[in-house]
C-alpha cells in the first residue's frame, strides 16, 4: 500500500480544519489537509457573516496568531458593521458580510501560499491506531486505498459525522446539502467508546435576490469608517453592499402554525438538542406566541451572486410551506426560493474527553476541533482549529502543550467551557461567558496575544514587526495618559470639563464625555505619530483600569489554584462528602487542577477543600 | 494566597462554656489591636475586654491569643478569641468582625484549605474534614435553606432572581442587539433595580437581628403578691438584685436580670404583684407587669393552679414548698427557693423550653452568613452607575455571584436561561 509520511494530518476543510492545517504548518510541521472535495475547502455553509458579538473577538484573537479567518473575511467583505458601537469597547463586535466565492478564494490562496501544507483530496475512512487504540499513528483514506502516517491527527469533520438532513418530513443521511456524510469514521469513533451525543442545527431557505422588492425595505449600510477585521489588511478591497431588514407578521405566523404537524421538530423526528439562541422560526412562533413579528435580516451572499440569506428564519418545514410564509412578508411578496431551508442532526463528541490542548486524553495524538466538539459557528471552529493545529504540531515536533487561559482570551474561555462543562446545546461564543471580558476586548487582541503567538512561533517576521510596532505605539500612548493638561485646553479639545478648572492628567480628562481619540490628540500633541488604533486601545485600557485592578486579585487566586494539580488517577467517588452529582461531573471533566475543578458547575468551596486534601494525600 | 482575612467559630455548637473564634489572614493582628487594644505577646493568653470598634460598646471579656505567621496552623497570621460560649456573645462578635473591611466569615473547609496550601497541615489532621463536608453537601445546604424560608434565605433568593432578570435584560442587548427583538430601554430598569435591591438590603441589615438572641429569652415571674416571686427571682439570679421583703406589694417596679443558664441567654423579670392597685405607684407597677407579660417568652406562675395568665409557655409553680404543705395539683412544680426543693427541675424545664425557642445552631450560623453576604452584595450594588452598560452588567453579576455563595453557583448558564426564556433571540 502507498504510504505517505507527515507530521500532522488534518481531516476536514472547513473553518476548523483550514485553520488547524495552516497553524500547524506555520509553527513548522509538515501537514496534510484531507478533504473529500478540494473545491469545497473554505466553504461557508451557513450564513454569510463572519464576526459579531463574542464571535468578532474570536476572529481578532485567531488573527493575532496570524490565522486565516480575519484576513479571508477582509478579502471577502462586502459589508462591515461594528455592533454595540455605543455600549463600551469590551462588548463591541466587528462583523462583516462575506462574499462566499471571494471567501473561498481567499482561503484557497492563503492555504496555497502556506509552505509545508499539502491538500489530499480523499475520504478519511479510518484512523490508524496502535497500542490498543491508545496512540494514533495515521489515517486510512479512500477505504484502504492509501494510508497517511503522522504522529498527530486533527479531526475537524463538522456535521459530517452521522449527519441526517431534514427537509420537512423527509430525511436522509448527509453533511451539507448535496455532500456525503462521513459515516465510516463516525462508526470507528463510536467503537472507540468516545462518548457521543446528538445535536441539531438549521438553516433558512436561500432566496433569489432578484425577486425581492428592495425599494420598500429599511436599509442597513456598511460602516463608513474604514475599519478592518485584521490589522494586516491595509484597506477594504471590495465594493460595499447594503443589507435590508424586514419582519414576519400575523399572516406569516398563521401559515407556520397551521403546518407545525409537518415540521420534524414538532413531530418528534428530530431528537437532537437545538440551540436556545438560534431557534427555528417554527420554534419562535411556538414559544413566543404573543409576538406579532420577528425581525429578518436580508444578507447578500455575494457581489455577483443573486442569493440572499434571510437571517432569522431557519426552518425545517416542507418547501411549499416555506414559500407560502415567505410571500406574506413585506418585500418578499414575489420571492422565489433558490434552495429550501433544512435542519441537520449530527453527532458530536462530548468535549469533556479533551484536554485544554483539544487532544483526546485517552488517545495520544488525536485532536478534535470545531462542530465535532459540539460548537456552532465559523469563528468558534476557527479558534479551536488554531489551538488543535498548534498542539498537534507541537506534539509531532516534540514540544510541550500550548494552552490559553480564561483571563487571556475568549479562545481560552471557550475551550475551558467545552472541556470542563461539556455542551447541552451547540456552543456559541457570547461575551457574557467571559468573566474577564473587560480586559478581553476585540480591539486589544494584538496587544494581549502577540507575546504568546510569538513564543509559539506563529508569526512571520512581517506580522511580528507590525504587531510589535503597534504595541510600542500603544505603550507610548499609555505613557502620555499621565501628562498634565490644563482645563482650558481640555475644554478647547471638546472635553465636557464642567466645573473643573484645575490641571488634570490626560487620562482624567478623557474619562469625561469627549470626542475620544480626537480630543486626546488636541490635548497632547505628543500623540501625533501614534496610529489611531493604538491610541484608542490605550484610551480604553485607561478607562477600564480601575475595574481591571479589582479583578487582578481574583486572577491571582486563580493562578494559585492552578498550581494545585489533581492526579489523573484520583477517583472522585472515594472522596467523602461529595454528592453523586459532583462525582459524576468531576469524573467526566477530569479537572487537571484545583482551579479547573472550581469552575465545574455545582462544586462548592467545601468540596474543593476535600478534593485538595485528597489530591495532596495522593501526592504524599 | 487570598487577601481576605477569614474567621469562624472553631468550637462546636452553642451554647457551651467557652467558644473559640479563630481568625486567619493578613489582618488578624490589626483586628486584635482594634478590638482588644495592643497586640498581646505572641502565643500568650491574655485577658482583654473586646469592644465593638464602631460603637465602643463592650462585646465580651475574652482570652486573646496572637500567633504571627508563618509558624501557625494555617501558615498565615492567626488570632483566637476565647469568649463566653453563649449564642448572643458569639453572634455579636461575629457581626462585629463581619462589619470590618477585609474580613469575612470563612467558607466551610477554608482554614484547612489554607493550611494545606501553605503546607501546614498533615494528612491525618485533614481526615477530619470528611465530617465537615458531610454537613456541607448540597442536600443539607438546601435543607438549611428551606429551614430559613420565609426569612432572610427566601429574601436572598428573591434578590438574586431579580438581579438575574436585570442582568439578562442587559446581556440580551449586549450579546444579541444585532439579531433579536431586544429592548434598548433596559439600562434605566437595571439601575433602578440595583438601587431598590440595595435599599432593601440596607434596611434588612439595619433591622435588629433576632432579638431573642441578642437580649435573651424573657422569663417573667408572675403571681399574686407575696407568692414568693422575688425570693425565687433571687434564687435564680443567685444574687440580691430585687428588694425582697415579706410585705405584699414591695416590688413595685419591674426588675430585670440577665442570666446565663446552661449557656442560654435569659432575662429574668420580676413583676409587681398582680392585684388591684392601692396607690398610684402600685398602679404603674401593675401596668408594667401586664406589659411585661405580653412580651414574655416564658411565664413562671406562682399563683393559684389554673389561674395563670393566658400564655403559650407557662410553668405553674407551687412556691414556698418548705412552709406550704397544701396538697399539690398535677402539672404544678413544687418548689422552695429556701430549701432548694424543685429548683433543679425548674432549671431543666426552663432550659428545655428556651432551647425550643432559640433557632438551632445550624440555622443561626446560616443567618450570620446571610448577613455577611448581604452586606457585601449591597456594597457592590452601591457602585452601579449609568453610562457603560458593560460595567453596569458586571456590577450586577458581581453582586449576584456574592449571593450565589449561599445558594450555590448559578453561573452563566442560569443567566442565559433567564435570557432565552424571556427574549426571542436568534437568527
Amino acid at each position: 500500500m502507498n504510504r505517505r509520511q507527515y507530521d500532522v494530518i488534518v481531516v476536514g476543510g472547513g473553518h476548523a480544519g483550514c485553520e488547524a492545517a495552516a497553524a500547524a504548518a506555520r509553527v513548522g510541521a509538515h501537514v496534510a489537509l484531507v478533504s473529500m472535495r478540494r473545491d469545497m475547502i473554505g466553504a461557508m455553509s451557513c450564513n454569510p457573516a463572519i464576526g459579531g458579538l463574542g464571535k468578532g473577538h474570536l476572529v481578532r484573537e485567531v488573527d493575532a496568531f496570524d490565522g486565516l479567518i480575519g484576513r479571508a473575511a477582509d478579502a471577502a467583505a462586502i459589508h462591515y458593521r461594528m455592533l454595540n458601537r455605543s455600549k463600551g469597547a469590551a462588548v463591541r463586535g466587528p462583523r462583516v458580510q462575506a462574499d462566499r466565492k471571494l471567501y473561498r478564494d481567499a482561503i484557497h490562496r492563503l492555504i496555497g501560499e502556506q509552505g509545508n501544507l499539502n491538500i489530499v483530496e480523499a475520504e478519511a475512512t479510518a484512523l490508524r491506531l496502535a497500542d490498543n487504540g491508545a496512540i494514533v499513528t495515521g489515517l486510512v483514506i479512500d477505504r484502504g486505498a492509501e494510508e497517511l502516517a503522522a504522529r498527530a491527527v486533527v479531526l475537524a469533520t463538522g456535521t459530517f459525522l452521522g449527519a441526517k438532513l431534514h427537509f420537512g418530513m423527509e430525511n436522509h443521511a448527509g453533511g451539507r446539502a448535496g455532500e456525503r456524510a462521513a459515516t465510516e469514521l463516525a462508526k470507528q469513533l463510536c467503537d472507540a467508546e468516545l462518548p457521543m451525543a446528538r445535536l441539531k442545527t438549521g438553516t433558512p431557505p436561500r432566496l433569489d435576490g432578484r425577486t425581492i422588492d428592495w425599494a420598500g425595505l429599511e436599509r442597513q449600510e456598511s460602516d463608513p469608517d474604514g475599519w478592518t477585521m485584521s490589522p494586516a489588511t491595509a484597506t477594504r478591497c471590495n465594493p460595499q453592499l447594503f443589507c435590508a431588514i424586514t419582519r414576519t407578521n400575523g399572516t406569516t405566523h398563521e401559515i407556520i402554525r397551521g403546518a407545525l404537524d409537518r415540521s420534524p421538530l414538532f413531530s418528534g423526528e428530530i431528537e437532537g438538542q437545538g440551540p436556545r439562541y438560534c431557534p427555528s422560526i417554527e420554534d419562535k412562533i411556538h414559544r413566543f406566541g404573543d409576538r406579532d413579528g420577528h425581525q429578518i435580516f436580508l444578507e447578500p451572499e455575494g457581489l455577483d451572486d443573486p442569493l440572499v440569506y434571510p437571517n432569522g428564519i431557519s426552518t425545517s418545514l416542507p418547501a411549499d410551506v416555506q414559500l407560502a410564509f415567505l410571500r406574506t412578508i413585506s418585500g418578499l411578496e414575489r420571492v422565489e426560493i433558490a434552495r429550501p431551508g433544512y435542519a441537520v442532526e449530527y453527532d458530536h463528541v462530548d468535549p469533556r474527553i479533551l484536554g485544554h490542548d483539544l487532544g483526546v486524553r485517552t488517545m495520544a495524538g488525536l485532536y478534535l476541533a470545531g462542530q465535532i466538539n459540539g460548537t456552532t459557528g465559523y469563528e468558534e471552529a476557527a479558534a479551536q482549529g488554531l489551538v488543535a493545529g498548534i498542539n498537534a504540531a507541537r506534539l509531532a515536533l516534540g514540544d510541550a502543550r500550548a494552552t490559553l487561559r480564561r483571563d487571556q482570551s475568549y479562545i481560552g474561555v471557550m475551550i475551558d467551557d467545552l472541556v470542563l462543562q461539556g455542551v447541552t446545546e451547540p456552543y456559541r461564543m457570547l461575551t457574557a461567558r467571559a468573566e474577564y471580558r473587560l480586559r478581553l476586548r476585540s480591539d486589544n487582541a494584538t496587544g494581549r496575544l502577540t507575546g504568546i503567538a510569538n513564543q509559539w512561533g506563529c508569526l512571520g517576521p512581517e506580522r511580528r514587526r507590525a504587531a510589535e510596532a503597534h504595541i510600542d505605539a500603544r505603550d507610548r500612548a499609555l505613557t502620555a495618559m499621565t501628562e498634565p493638561v490644563r482645563a482650558e485646553l481640555a475644554a478647547h479639545a471638546g472635553v465636557a470639563v464642567g466645573q473643573h478648572r484645575e490641571t488634570r492628567s490626560l487620562a482624567e480628562w478623557l474619562a469625561l464625555p469627549c470626542d475620544g481619540a480626537a480630543s486626546a490628540r488636541r490635548m497632547a500633541p505628543g500623540l501625533d505619530g501614534i496610529a489611531e488604533s493604538a491610541l484608542e486601545e490605550a484610551i480604553e485600557d485607561t478607562r477600564y483600569k480601575p475595574y481591571l485592578e479589582r479583578q487582578a486579585g481574583e486572577i491571582a487566586r486563580l493562578r494559585s489554584d492552578e498550581a494545585v494539580r489533581i492526579p489523573e488517577t484520583l477517583d472522585f467517588a472515594t472522596i467523602p462528602g461529595l454528592s453523586n452529582e459532583m462525582v459524576e461531573r468531576l469524573t467526566r471533566a477530569q479537572p487537571a487542577t484545583l482551579d479547573e475543578a472550581s469552575r465545574i458547575r455545582g462544586i462548592t468551596p467545601a468540596a474543593l477543600a476535600a478534593i485538595l486534601v485528597h489530591a495532596r494525600k495522593r501526592a504524599a | 494566597m487570598s487577601d481576605d482575612t477569614i474567621f469562624a467559630l472553631s468550637t462546636g455548637g452553642l451554647p457551651s462554656a467557652i467558644a473559640v473564634l479563630r481568625m486567619s489572614g493578613p489582618q488578624a493582628g490589626e483586628t486584635v489591636s482594634t478590638l482588644a487594644g495592643a497586640l498581646p505577646a505572641p502565643r500568650t493568653a491574655s485577658l482583654r475586654l473586646l469592644r465593638d470598634p464602631g460603637t465602643g460598646e463592650p462585646v465580651d471579656r475574652a482570652l486573646v491569643l496572637w500567633f504571627p505567621g508563618p509558624e501557625t496552623a494555617t501558615g498565615e497570621d492567626v488570632a483566637e478569641f476565647h469568649i463566653h460560649g453563649s449564642r448572643a456573645v458569639a453572634a455579636r462578635l461575629r457581626e462585629t468582625l463581619g462589619a470590618m473591611a477585609g474580613l469575612r466569615a470563612a467558607e466551610a473547609g477554608e482554614f484547612t484549605r489554607r493550611a494545606f496550601l501553605n503546607g501546614r497541615m498533615d494528612l491525618a489532621a485533614a481526615e477530619g474534614l470528611g465530617d465537615l463536608l458531610e454537613a456541607e453537601t448540597e442536600a443539607q445546604r438546601r435543607h438549611a435553606l428551606r429551614v430559613a424560608e420565609g426569612g432572610l434565605g427566601a429574601k436572598i433568593g428573591e434578590w438574586r432572581d431579580r438581579l438575574l432578570g436585570a442582568e439578562a435584560r442587559l446581556e440580551a442587548v449586549l450579546n444579541f442587539s444585532d439579531e433579536g427583538d431586544v429592548d434598548e430601554s433596559d439600562e434605566k430598569f437595571a439601575l433602578e433595580l440595583a438601587k431598590s435591591v440595595q435599599c432593601e438590603m440596607r434596611a434588612m441589615l439595619d433591622a435588629p437581628p433576632a432579638e431573642r438572641l441578642r437580649d435573651g429569652v424573657r422569663v417573667v415571674l408572675a403571681g399574686p403578691p407575696n407568692a414568693g416571686k422575688s425570693t425565687l427571682f433571687n434564687a435564680l439570679v443567685a444574687r440580691e438584685a430585687a428588694i425582697v421583703s415579706p410585705t405584699a406589694g414591695t416590688t413595685r417596679d419591674v426588675i430585670e436580670a440577665p442570666v446565663d443558664m446552661a449557656g442560654i441567654p435569659m432575662v429574668l423579670c420580676d413583676t409587681a404583684g398582680l392585684r388591684l392597685a392601692g396607690d398610684d405607684i402600685e398602679e404603674e407597677g401593675v401596668r408594667r407587669a401586664r406589659d411585661l407579660l405580653n412580651r414574655a417568652d416564658i411565664v413562671l406562675w406562682l399563683g393559684a393552679a389554673g389561674e395563670a395568665p393566658q400564655h403559650d409557655r407557662v410553668i405553674e409553680l407551687a412556691a414556698k414548698a418548705d412552709i406550704d404543705s397544701a396538697e399539690r395539683d398535677e402539672g404544678v412544680l413544687a418548689l422552695s427557693a429556701v430549701s432548694g426543693e424543685g429548683m433543679a427541675a425548674l432549671r431543666d424545664e426552663l432550659v428545655r423550653m428556651a432551647r425550643d425557642l432559640l433557632p438551632g445552631a445550624g440555622e443561626y450560623a446560616l443567618n450570620a452568613r446571610h448577613r455577611d453576604i448581604v452586606r457585601q452584595a449591597a456594597g457592590i450594588l452601591a457602585q452601579a452607575e449609568s453610562g457603560d452598560w458593560i460595567l453596569l452588567s458586571e456590577t450586577l453579576r458581581q453582586a449576584r455571584r456574592v449571593l450565589d455563595r449561599l445558594t450555590g453557583e448559578s453561573g452563566v448558564e442560569d443567566m442565559l436561561d433567564a435570557l432565552f426564556g424571556r427574549f426571542c433571540i436568534g437568527k
